[in-house]
């Protein structure tokens, strides 16, 4: 059953990605709309960000991700490496687990 | 699912969040409405990526099924943090290609339809991806918070040089304008 839904929705999908690539090049937007569209597009991936940093399940992941993110974010905000923010993030994560915090 | 059916949909979907979202739905028992409507929520996203990308991808048609085809989540962050014009270009067909290789073991984006699993992962592996998002938007905030007015014409004209060969028209929507403004401000991401 589940065979023929997923490439539906896969294609739905394309063609979302691909009605705002089109739009965008066809839309003249006042520079105030242009920059609330930024926003938007920004804000969604900021609540992304935050999901993943918080949340699991539909309930609380627990301290050591929550914990290890903030201390990769700390690190990006100070301007570390982005590849070392990633490393920072995870092994402070592996390491609460390690201690036994969930 | 068997293994080559899943690959191949991967390979042809790459959306990470529709495919766990329908096999989530029905193994729970949901009809084929909450599966297609929850579908076109989580596809509704890619509107104003596509809407802030679209200077960034190229306007053949091919550039364009390419780049609709790799626009998710984690690439409309990289390139955001790279600003536009050539260099932004070549960030997203770098950053699409290495998702798209991780393909099934980093569904990337979607989480939360995830399939069920209790323990979790030992390594701090979960942690990766949000922080990694995270450190991709932190620059495109702090230019957002410098915005009251605080930003120099100096450097507003500077990055308009430098988002591209031809002047950005008052017109054209998002990335262009945004390299216009944060010029400075995205040090921090570079890997």
């Amino acid at each position: 059953v589940t065979v023929d839904r997923r490439p539906g929705a896969g294609r739905r999908d394309l063609r979302h990605r691909l009605a705002g690539l089109l739009l965008g090049e066809r839309l003249r937007l006042s520079p105030a709309v242009a920059d609330r569209i930024d926003l938007g597009a920004t804000a969604l991936l900021v609540a992304l960000a935050a999901t993943a940093w918080l949340t699991e399940d539909g309930g609380f992941a627990g301290w050591s991700r929550a914990l290890g993110v903030a201390v990769g974010v700390a690190a990006a905000w100070w301007r570390v490496p982005f590849l070392l923010v990633v490393v920072l993030a995870a092994a402070t994560t592996a390491g609460l687990r390690a201690l036994g915090l969930p | 699912v068997p293994l080559p059916l899943a690959l191949g949909l991967s390979v042809l979907v790459l959306s990470g969040g529709s495919q766990f979202l329908a096999v989530s739905v029905v193994a729970a028992g949901g009809g084929l409405l909450p599966a297609v409507v929850g579908g076109l929520l989580l596809g509704a996203r890619h509107l104003p990526y596509g809407l802030a990308m679209a200077p960034v991808v190229g306007r053949s048609w091919p550039a364009r099924l390419l780049g609709a085809h790799l626009l998710i989540d984690e690439v409309v962050a990289f390139s955001r943090a790279r600003g536009t014009g050539e260099r932004a270009g070549r960030r997203t067909g770098r950053a699409g290609s290495r998702s798209w290789r991780s393909g099934r073991s980093a569904p990337s984006s979607d989480t939360s339809p995830a399939p069920p699993s209790r323990t979790p992962p030992p390594f701090g592996v979960d942690a990766a991806f949000p922080a990694a998002l995270a450190a991709l938007l932190l620059p495109a905030l702090r230019g957002r918070g410098r915005q009251g007015g605080a930003v120099p014409a100096g450097r507003r004209g500077r990055g308009r040089r430098r988002a591209g060969g031809d002047p950005v028209p008052p017109g054209r929507p998002a990335g262009a304008r945004r390299a216009a403004r944060g010029g400075g401000g995205r040090t921090a991401a570079g890997p």
